[in-house]
């Protein structure tokens, strides 16, 4: 079995399966059971500032989207930060890090855009023993009205300015999480790494309205007839966060700043693109929120599963190595040709192929009399929709041209060279 | 009490426990969990297989869609407007030779979408408000006379009446409904279905049913012809077939047709005798549906025989594995020879080349009960009409060959006698009849 132990930052876990900062994390009681459940980290539930804590809604507090069998695909939410007291909190905290030394335990932590603020809170964090801070600089709900959480993370100078408070006032490592409901990521990770922070992690939910309630007209979860927008996550975010971990592993500047992956990490398989699109471990709410916790044992087998059979053998290994193959779409291969093909056998004849490319694409599939699918390669463009249509994996695949072979769409052989956009005579701006 | 082993023919056999479990919904409707499981699987086929082998080409996809969709009510329209009689069709179908056979989930996993449940869901759920879809058009002063109150002729009727003609149904039994009250198994329509049905299908209005007007006897032809812009005849097979051997007229010998019809009437089956040992004699629904009840009314040793192979048997493999599921023996190759007073002698049979040959082995089965069902014919009809292979002559839109009279379902030529293609039969007739009407409009 693999070794999955993991050094992020200098904090080392069993695994690189986190618990993300979110209500699975906000007792001692729910961490430890995290803990025996295999979890190799926790980022506690962001705590506030010393005083009366916040109040959450007495309502429901999340809305879902569903797909098939009510398989939760897409979670919002509309809770805030802890609302137990700091002490409680910062109490258990010592408690269950003492009891788990060998697992990472990180406070999240939101307080007022104040310097004194963020002065008065770091040391009695660093006397729990944690392993490290995350700022919320990400939840888009609640908080943000009041001037924190995604109202620091949207502003950079923000963002660098109390990440570097932080770096001067404590030893403990620094984690920023990042807000999606911007319009650049790399803009705040670069602004938190001038800033100091050993690491970013993200992403943190997105605002969403879920649903309308179509008997009242008011969006869900409701409250007395009202909602308001909430933080979405779980599987449906996923290709948003692994564009946005992508975009600061593959910028110059930010390529060397650790990440912590966000983002409807469901299955060991989630998390092992997260870490090769950049991700030094990955963070999981939705997950444990829908299954329980029992879902990280899944996770670790998998993984360990896929690193024997291919060779790897440590997670650090891993990190980063599909960012080189990451491009922008200027740098694509245009002479690069395939055509779908379709496996007779493997054929259920539903013809959702027929209809997708019939009527919203290219009219490069035939059907005959007794349901015979067959592509029509001077048509096909390769878009790949009917693969991804198709009900029966691996029914149709997207098969390459080589080299010198005709393509029939064109009239043209393919092109053995590399060329791009770039290059391509009808770009007016080629080089 | 009687008991399973009990000689001879015998009332309350079983518990009421038993009984009730016997004879209670074959397939238990789905929840809407259930049912929203179920929809999910449906591909959204282009052009689906499944409703090219509808023979009421319902939308299939469409309707599983709205399913899915939390719309039912549009469901239930999708599959009334190609088939009225959608809610029995959900019932007694069988899907697995019809749609769910050439389902593409089938054809990938070996289990389709289960297309009869799911129009189940949607049509109970429509009728159980007593929602009727359709409204008439405006009257338009014809009036058509529709002979039969079955499938087929309840489905001509309501299209008819919806394009605003009057109809009046005659019917020689007491009460309206055809087969889907007296012929078909107790545990495919229960709580009274078929009554409920037919009151849910009037009420689009302007359908008179008339009962005990036999054609032929109250009622003739040229009487209709000459009080009614057009006839349509949808009178079923009404008589039975002959084994043709010794001792069929003793009393243990009797139609399976009639055991069938006096289970679905007798309201209280456990005062319905059976015998210990029931026979019954054919290879199709009807022979299925005797066996299996007798089974579930107690008797001890219920045999199904059938003079050919398995492969020519036209019980659907699913039909004969509810018979022996239920404990009912299914014999192949088996030829009647006789019936004796408590006993029935066969012959085995060999397919060679195509052509039925006895082995010259023979056996004998004890018998308190024989059940014939060999097949039913065309009876009672009407001088003048086109008969060809014991069926009315009808073009492909219900037409006989005599001018202003059409005819449909089991009594006509062309398609499969199911309850499915009697309603498509008496819909594109009643279609045909109204174009007939007024000019081709």
């Amino acid at each position: 079995m693999a070794n999955l132990t993991t050094t992020f930052i200098g904090i080392k876990s069993p695994n690189p399966f986190w618990l993300a900062s979110a209500p699975p994390t906000d007792k001692e009681y729910n961490v430890r059971r995290a803990f025996e459940a295999g979890w190799g980290g926790v980022v506690w539930k962001t705590l506030g500032e010393e005083g009366p804590p916040v109040v959450n809604v007495n309502g429901p507090r999340y809305g879902a989207i569903f797909g098939s069998d009510r398989r939760l695909i897409g979670l919002n939410n509309i809770e805030l930060i802890t609302d137990r007291s700091l002490q409680t909190n910062l109490r258990e905290i010592k408690a269950v890090k003492r009891d788990y030394p060998d697992r990472a335990v990180i406070v999240s932590l939101m307080v007022p855009c104040e310097e004194e603020a963020w002065k008065a809170i770091l040391p009695v964090v660093e006397e729990t023993g944690a392993d490290g801070i995350e700022l919320n600089f990400g939840c888009p709900h609640g908080m943000a009205e009041r001037g924190m959480g995604s109202a620091v993370g949207q502003v950079p100078e923000y963002i660098e300015m109390v990440t570097r408070w932080c770096k001067q006032t404590t030893r403990m490592p620094v984690i920023v999480k990042l807000t999606p409901n911007i319009t650049d990521i790399r803009i705040p990770a670069a602004a938190a790494m001038r800033g100091g922070a050993d690491a970013v992690s993200l992403i943190n939910t997105i605002n969403s309205i879920t649903s309308v309630n179509l008997d009242s007209f008011a969006p869900e979860p409701m409250i007395d007839g009202k909602g308001a927008h909430g933080g979405y996550c779980g599987p449906a975010v996923k290709p948003i966060a692994l564009n946005m971990v992508a975009e600061i592993a593959r910028n110059a500047e930010t390529a060397n700043l650790p990440i912590s992956g966000i983002g409807g990490v469901t299955t060991w398989r989630d998390a092992a693109e997260f870490i090769a699109m950049g991700a030094g471990n990955v963070q999981v709410c939705t997950a444990a929120m829908t299954y329980g916790f029992k879902v990280v044992q899944e996770m670790i087998s998998g993984l360990s599963e896929w690193m024997d059979d291919n060779g790897h053998t440590s997670v650090e290994d891993l990190v980063g190595r599909a960012v080189p193959n990451c491009r922008d779409w200027q740098e694509l291969n245009l002479n690069f040709i395939a055509k779908a093909k379709i496996d007779q056998d493997a054929c259920i004849k539903c013809g959702r192929c027929y209809a997708a490319c019939e009527d919203t694409s290219h009219q490069a599939i035939s059907m005959s009399e007794d349901r015979v699918f067959e592509v029509q390669d001077d048509e096909c463009v390769a878009c790949n929709l009917c693969v991804l249509v198709c009900p029966v994996e691996n029914c149709i695949s997207m098969e390459a041209l080589p080299a010198g072979a005709l393509d029939e769409r064109t009239g043209k052989p393919v092109d053995a060279e590399y060329a791009n956009w770039q290059t391509h005579p009808n770009n007016p701006a080629r080089i | 009490m009687a008991t399973v082993a009990t000689t001879g023919i015998a009332a309350g056999r079983l518990s009421t426990v038993e009984y009730q479990d016997n004879f209670g919904d074959l397939h238990a409707p789905l929840s809407v969990h259930e049912a929203a499981v179920a929809a999910d699987r449906c591909y959204f086929c282009y052009d689906a297989p499944c409703q090219t082998a509808c023979p009421t080409d319902i939308d299939i996809p469409q309707f599983i869609r709205e399913i899915a969709s939390g719309s039912t009510d549009s469901a239930a329209r999708t599959i009334f407007s190609q088939n009225i009689l959608g809610g029995m069709c959900a019932r007694v179908c069988p899907t697995e030779t019809l749609c769910e056979e050439v389902c593409v989930r089938e054809t990938a996993e070996g289990s389709p979408v289960e297309i009869g449940r799911l129009q189940r869901f949607a049509t109970d759920i429509m009728m159980t408000k007593n929602v009727q879809p359709f409204t008439r058009a405006a009257e338009t002063g014809k009036k058509i006379a529709v002979v039969g109150a079955g499938p087929a002729g309840l489905s001509a009727a309501h299209r008819l009446a919806s394009k605003g003609h009057t109809v009046t149904i005659f019917d020689g039994r007491s009460k309206a409904g055809g087969l889907n009250e007296y012929g078909i198994a107790s545990y495919k329509s229960v709580d009274d279905f078929a009554q409920a049905e037919v009151n849910w299908l009037l009420s689009i209005g302007g359908i008179t049913i008339e009962t005990g007007q036999r054609l032929g006897a109250e009622i003739s032809l040229p009487q209709l012809q000459s009080d009614y812009d057009a006839v349509f005849l949808g009178i079923g097979l009404a008589g039975v077939n002959a084994l043709g051997i010794e001792g069929e007229d003793l009393p243990i010998a009797t139609d399976a047709v009639d055991f069938i019809e006096d289970i679905r009437q007798v309201g209280d089956i456990s005062t319905l005798p059976v015998g210990r040992n029931v026979i019954v004699i054919g290879g199709g629904m009807t022979a299925v549906d005797a066996a299996v009840q007798a089974k579930l009314m107690g008797a001890q040793n219920v045999t199904m025989l059938y003079r050919r192979g398995k492969d020519r048997m036209g019980a659907s493999e699913f039909e004969q594995d509810l018979a022996t599921s239920k404990g009912v023996q299914i014999i192949f190759n088996a030829q009647p020879v006789s019936v004796d007073a408590d006993s029935m002698k066969f012959a085995y049979t060999a397919d060679v080349d195509g052509k039925l040959t006895p082995t010259g082995e023979t056996f004998t089965l004890p018998a308190d009960q024989v059940f014939k069902a060999i097949g039913q014919t065309l009876q009672d009809v009407p001088e003048g009409l086109e008969i060809a292979h014991g069926k009315i002559t009808v073009s492909d839109t219900g037409a006989s060959s005599i001018t202003g009279i059409w005819a449909g379902g089991d009594c006509a030529s062309g398609g499969d006698d199911l309850t499915v293609t009697a309603v498509a039969e008496g819909r594109d007739a009643a279609e045909d009849i109204h174009s007939f009407l007024t000019g081709g409009a």
